[in-house]
């Protein structure tokens, strides 16, 4: 269909590494969800004000500048923290890492909102009920919240998901070989602009698709013992 | 921390900050009319006129914004030719202008889906009495259906505009001087990486939750009819008191 002139293998590379680094920052930001909506319904306050600023900020400021921060700043950071300290190193994340951590650390904001309305959804009594049962506050949480917690996440974790992969362009930025990256550079051997970013851009659209069809399925699977009305 | 850089680079990124705020308001302005009326498209029964607005809006909700611009700002060179000969070249050659008309694009596919969502949430009941009351077409959707939808699009509309408000941060990367151009410009050249970004940052924040503060007062505003009496015993004491 496109006479992508023997680049295609770019392509294809780079699309690995688009999904390698939405998956890590998936995990990352289900990880620091969890963590954030612990910090928003524990009856501790200062939990609750780190899990509050947490979600403000992120969502007021904008990926590219908050991965600019993180990927420029966090070394200086460090660094000017052990230099205080008497210490003299170098620090330096490679893309990867930072862009990882980056887009971890914002959709783990959007997650947070998402998990703690699922901690929310399940009944209270269910939990008093375990606790009646003699389950410690770690076995209640493992057997009778954790698992409906996914049930009831899964949609809105499956949105942050198709945000979160579209989100991995910018880490182009930073110059790690992703989908974006590589259609640039074939672009500047190839001379042909258009081309190249129209079937990033299809690879794009067929990551999404796909998504949409996987989500359907977990959610499918993991309503299996709800009774529908 | 640097004070005295953030307060020399203030005005720098207050320039920043005006562009960015300026390409913002031309996108929602034009992107909200190409809305409504592919909203109007994709609600439609005959299928030849849904057809590409759904192939439309799923490829501008589906690929990352990075790409848009890029296919726009560096696609378009590829079809020099053509374009020049029908005179648009010049329009693309502006960075401002793929900029906007992305963002447009963009913006206007994820509204038209908010908005498709308000249009079929408009009760049956009402579209059914405007019928029998001889209205069809047009003068139904301008009397009785948007403005209904739109009032239910608002609060789902703001999340878009601050989406989009946030996403034009990426404009930079095509040499435009917006507030995280103008930010990653200075920091090029002082370093002072935290100081420049985090007021960067800050003056994001700043007009994000004002925006939403805004929206919540518009908000407020058109759901009057909705909200009963929220204090039955000041409203009674009102009443005395203008009787009184």
């Amino acid at each position: 269909m496109f006479d992508l002139k023997g680049y295609g293998w770019m392509l294809w590379q780079g699309l690995a590494m688009t999904l390698t680094v939405g998956l890590c920052a998936l995990f990352l930001a289900i990880v620091m969800g969890l963590l954030g909506a612990w910090g928003k319904l524990t009856p501790n306050r200062t939990a609750n004000l780190a899990a509050s600023t947490y979600t403000t900020v992120i969502r007021g400021i904008p990926e590219l500048l908050l991965l600019l921060i993180i990927f420029y700043g966090t070394p200086t950071l460090v660094q000017g923290i052990a230099t205080r300290m008497g210490y003299d190193i170098r620090i330096d994340f490679d893309a990867f890492t930072s862009g990882v951590m980056t887009l971890g650390f914002i959709y783990g904001a959007f997650a947070t909102e998402v998990f703690r309305g699922a901690f929310l959804a399940v009944p209270k009594g269910q939990v008093e009920a375990a606790y009646a049962c003699g389950m410690s506050r770690g076995l209640a949480f493992r057997r009778v919240m954790l698992p409906q917690i996914w049930r009831f996440a899964l949609p809105g974790l499956g949105n942050v998901w198709m945000v979160l992969i579209k989100a991995t362009a910018l880490v182009s930025v930073i110059q790690l070989d992703d989908l974006m990256r590589m259609s640039f550079i074939a672009m500047g051997v190839t001379k042909l602009p258009f081309t190249f970013f129209f079937v990033a851009a299809l690879m794009y659209l067929g990551i999404t698709a796909v998504s949409m069809i996987g989500q359907q399925r977990i959610e499918a699977w993991a309503n299996r013992g709800v009774r529908r009305a | 921390m640097d004070t005295q850089v953030i307060i020399d680079s203030f005005p720098d990124l207050l320039d920043g900050l005006w562009l960015t705020v300026e390409i913002t308001a031309y996108a929602l302005m034009i992107g909200f009319c190409l809305a409504v009326a592919v909203a109007m498209m994709r609600v439609s029964r005959n299928i030849a006129v849904r057809a590409p607005v759904i192939a439309y809006i799923f490829f501008f909700r589906g690929t990352p914004l990075l790409v848009q611009i890029f296919l726009i700002y560096y696609g378009s060179g590829q079809f020099r030719a053509e374009l020049t000969e029908i005179g648009l070249w010049h329009l693309f050659r502006e960075p401002y202008f793929c900029a906007l008309l992305t963002l447009v694009l963009n913006t206007g596919a994820y509204s038209a889906e908010i908005f498709r969502g308000a249009i079929q949430a408009v009760p049956h009941g009402e579209v059914e009495a405007a019928r029998a009351c001889g209205m069809s077409g047009w003068l139904l959707y301008r009397r009785i259906i948007l403005p209904k939808a739109l009032r239910l699009a608002l609060p789902a509309y703001s999340n878009e505009v601050i989406q989009l408000f946030q996403s034009t941060s990426l404009i930079s990367i095509i040499t435009l001087m917006d507030l995280t151009g103008v930010a990653r410009t200075i920091v090029a050249r002082t370093f002072d990486v935290y100081e420049i970004y985090i007021t960067a940052g800050l003056l994001y924040l700043v007009v994000t939750y004002g925006v939403l503060w805004i929206f919540r007062i518009v908000e407020h505003r058109l759901s009057g009819h909705l909200r009963e009496h929220e204090d039955p015993v000041a409203a009674v004491r009102a009443a005395l008191r203008a009787r009184a």
